[in-house]
């Protein structure tokens, strides 16, 4: 192939779908950082260990072993399929035909690997949409997933599918023409499609494709056109692909080693310390400690998505929505309004509108609405154990509970709203110093009666 | 009357003499009926190694656990600052807790406060005390009993410990049979987050119905919990399918207590 219309094009394919996709991954990194600061620069070493466990090494998708094995088919097939990409670039951009054929016996191996794997990845997508549509799973078909998430799920699943059949197609074709060309000096010459004889792709390259070969017209002009359809499909599906991603579940193909990077790696049991609360209890204690005066005074707890950190908001725009976290949930199981995946799908969905609401009127921007009460009622919040099964589930290391926990401290430090029960169980502990009715005076009695 | 021997934080300090280590009693192993039997079983395995320990006694108070899951963390620090207050007074350096949430708030939470204390759960401390050879258990009266072990939230999931209660059970040459749910994969009694001291929001069962069902499932002779509040969840569970007859809810400590025939 020689340079041509066909590079233009790509090129300003290419040219669109990068511009697009930093606008809006733009917007996305600024909404984030909406979010209070927190320092999670700390423990290098154990982070990129983190990482690579749980990121790299999908240590936590395993536990659930059928789709945890699938899922490594398809996250092996992302990562390693995409270094074709490279290639198909490369191609569009130059106007050659398999740029990388220069590696020669590790360019075999490469697409024989990219072909295994597209398959593998068609089977564990299969296998995806089975769970979701035919075996309905529970918890893949919930409430909280009606509407726009269960269909992206199966759109991301359909798309993986047709991009993949998309690239064994165009090897099938581009095999069936390297095959070909001695029978056919003469339409190859008329056609100018000399170079599909010249990528010199050896037969031992293609180990799946070849059998998709037999059902290629005979024409060879029909399955030029084939692999030009496919490769032009498969390269546009990608740029489609990227578009698409930063309004999808499926964003954490690329925020989940972020966020795992920066998980939080103390013990589950510690919450967070309100440093603002301490100032007002150290000043109670002590008269004469001035507290720092750094900043306004913030809100005791979050009403909002911007009262919570930008890991918080990270971890919202990471959730896949696969609802591990729901399925342990003691509460979701036991038929509580609680879902602590619908928790991470509201901050998401209003961090999301507030966005929406700055590209329009600019930073000055205010609505009526917050997270707590609009999205999440009291009534979930109040369901929580706080048992950490939530956090423990998901496959990266997003923590739900530190937002439930947030807007329940807002909810009983500024709106002074706690459950009844807690208000008498709040009385008790600050009278009697326990969370029941009992004289302080009594505390030793276990050890003298009998 | 039982014959335990108790001695206060302010005794020992009367006395010039520092105990080995503070234990934390908590509200529940004060106050409430059934945990104070695990309270007691504690102090005969303290009062048998003979280690020379202390009680805050009226000294004590809510660590704020509950405050603080409740999203109270005002009424939270101010428990934690007296508390600090009190312990930084007696300089003390080891702490023992009869309840991992009294042992996640002390361990985790306190050290931001000021107060930075060696935090132990019971069940660590009994792990320690047989592995050292300080008490000697003969598992003979659990011999051919069947006992699961429910994970209490604040010790396995929240503190990473899930091994000390099993190693101390596995010491009964008794069968130790594991729940589907259990460890890292626990499944809350659902006492936790304050949820103790309310009523459960509306839904289709009670948590702890759902895990009392798992536990019976095992047809176990008894159901072995490191945490009162566990213990209150299961055994209300365990009556609501008319087991009490058959399945006793306790506690490791009381377990390791029959066990040495305390």
């Amino acid at each position: 192939m020689h340079f041509g219309i066909q590079n233009i094009l790509f090129i300003i394919a290419l040219g669109a779908t990068g511009f697009f996709a930093f606008k809006k991954f733009s917007s996305i990194i600024r909404n984030i950082q909406r979010g209070k600061s927190l320092d999670r620069n700390n423990n290098f070493g154990q982070r990129i260990n983190t990482l690579v466990r749980v990121a790299l090494g999908q240590s936590k998708m395993v536990t659930r072993p059928i789709a945890g094995v699938m899922h490594i088919f398809v996250y092996v097939g992302f990562v390693v399929i995409n270094l074709e990409i490279l290639e198909i670039i490369t191609d569009g951009i130059l106007g050659t035909h398999r740029a990388f054929n220069f590696l020669g016996p590790i360019y075999n191996i490469l697409i024989n690997s990219f072909e295994i794997l597209a398959v593998l990845v068609i089977l564990g997508c299969v296998v995806f949409l089975a769970r979701r549509n035919v075996v309905k799973l529970k918890r893949l078909n919930m409430k909280e997933l009606l509407g726009w998430p269960r269909n992206d799920a199966n759109i991301i699943l359909t798309i993986e599918i047709l991009l993949m059949s998309a690239f064994l197609t165009m090897n099938a074709a581009d095999w069936y023409l390297s095959t070909q060309m001695n029978e056919w000096p003469h339409i190859i010459k008329n056609f100018h499609i000399e170079h599909y004889a010249h990528s010199g792709v050896q037969k031992e390259a293609f180990l799946i494709s070849p059998w998709l070969s037999g059902w290629m017209p005979n024409n060879l002009t029909y399955v030029m056109y084939i692999e030009r359809f496919c490769w032009w499909f498969h390269i546009i599906g990608v740029f489609g692909f990227i578009l698409y991603l930063p309004n999808s579940k499926h964003l954490h193909i690329l925020f989940s080693f972020p966020n795992v990077f920066y998980s939080n790696l103390e013990e589950k049991g510690k919450f967070t310390n309100l440093e603002s609360v301490t100032n007002e209890v150290k000043a109670m204690f002590d008269p004469s400690f001035v507290p720092p005066t750094d900043g306004t005074p913030g809100r005791f707890g979050a009403k909002d998505v911007e009262d919570l950190t930008w890991k918080q908001l990270l971890d919202a725009y990471t959730c896949t929505e696969c609802g591990r976290c729901t399925s342990s949930c003691p509460a979701n199981q036991t038929g509580k309004l609680l879902s602590p995946r619908k928790i991470m799908m509201d901050t998401r969905d209003r961090l999301e509108e507030i966005g929406k609401g700055i590209d329009k009127d600019g930073n000055d921007f205010k609505d009526e609405k917050s997270l707590l009460h609009d999205y999440i009622s009291p009534e979930e919040l109040w369901a929580c154990t706080s048992c950490n099964a939530c956090v423990q589930a998901c496959p990266v290391n997003i923590d739900p509970l530190s937002i439930i926990i947030d807007l329940r401290r807002y909810l009983v430090m500024e709106e002074s709203a706690p459950p009844s029960a807690l208000a008498n169980v709040f009385a008790n502990i600050e009278n009697n110093g326990a969370p029941w009715q009992f004289s302080p005076v009594d505390r030793l009695n276990w050890a003298t009666e009998d | 009357m039982e014959n335990i021997r108790v001695r206060t934080m302010a005794d020992y300090l009367a006395n010039g003499e520092k105990p080995e280590i503070l234990f934390w009693v908590g509200c529940a192993g004060s106050f409430d009926d059934r945990a104070k039997k695990i309270t007691k079983a504690i102090v005969k395995i303290l009062n048998k190694v003979e280690m020379s320990f202390a009680v805050l006694g009226t000294e004590e108070s809510c660590t704020g656990d509950p405050a603080k899951r409740a999203g109270h963390e005002f009424l939270f620090q101010m428990q934690a600052m007296n508390n600090i207050t009190v312990l930084n007074g007696y300089e003390v350096q080891k702490i023992v807790t009869g309840c991992p949430h009294c042992f996640n708030t002390l361990k985790n939470e306190y050290p931001a406060l000021g107060g930075n204390y060696e935090v132990i759960h019971h069940t660590q401390l009994i792990d320690e005390l047989i592995k050292t050879g300080r008490l000697k258990v003969e598992g003979g009266s659990f011999k051919g009993k069947k006992i699961t072990f429910h994970d209490p939230c604040y010790l396995g999931r929240a503190n990473n410990e899930y091994e000390a209660p099993r190693e101390v059970i596995a010491k009964l040459d008794a069968e130790l049979v594991e729940m589907k749910r259990s460890k890292a994969n626990g499944f809350c009694c659902g006492a936790g987050g304050a949820q103790m001291f309310k009523e459960a929001e509306p839904g289709d069962r009670e948590v702890n119905i759902d895990r009392s069902e798992e536990a019976l499932e095992l047809n176990p002779n008894i159901i072995a919990a490191g945490c009162p509040f566990c213990n209150t969840m299961m055994t209300d569970g365990v009556k609501h399918f008319n087991k009490e007859g058959e399945v006793k809810v306790l506690d490791v400590a009381e377990l390791i207590a029959q066990a040495a025939d305390l």
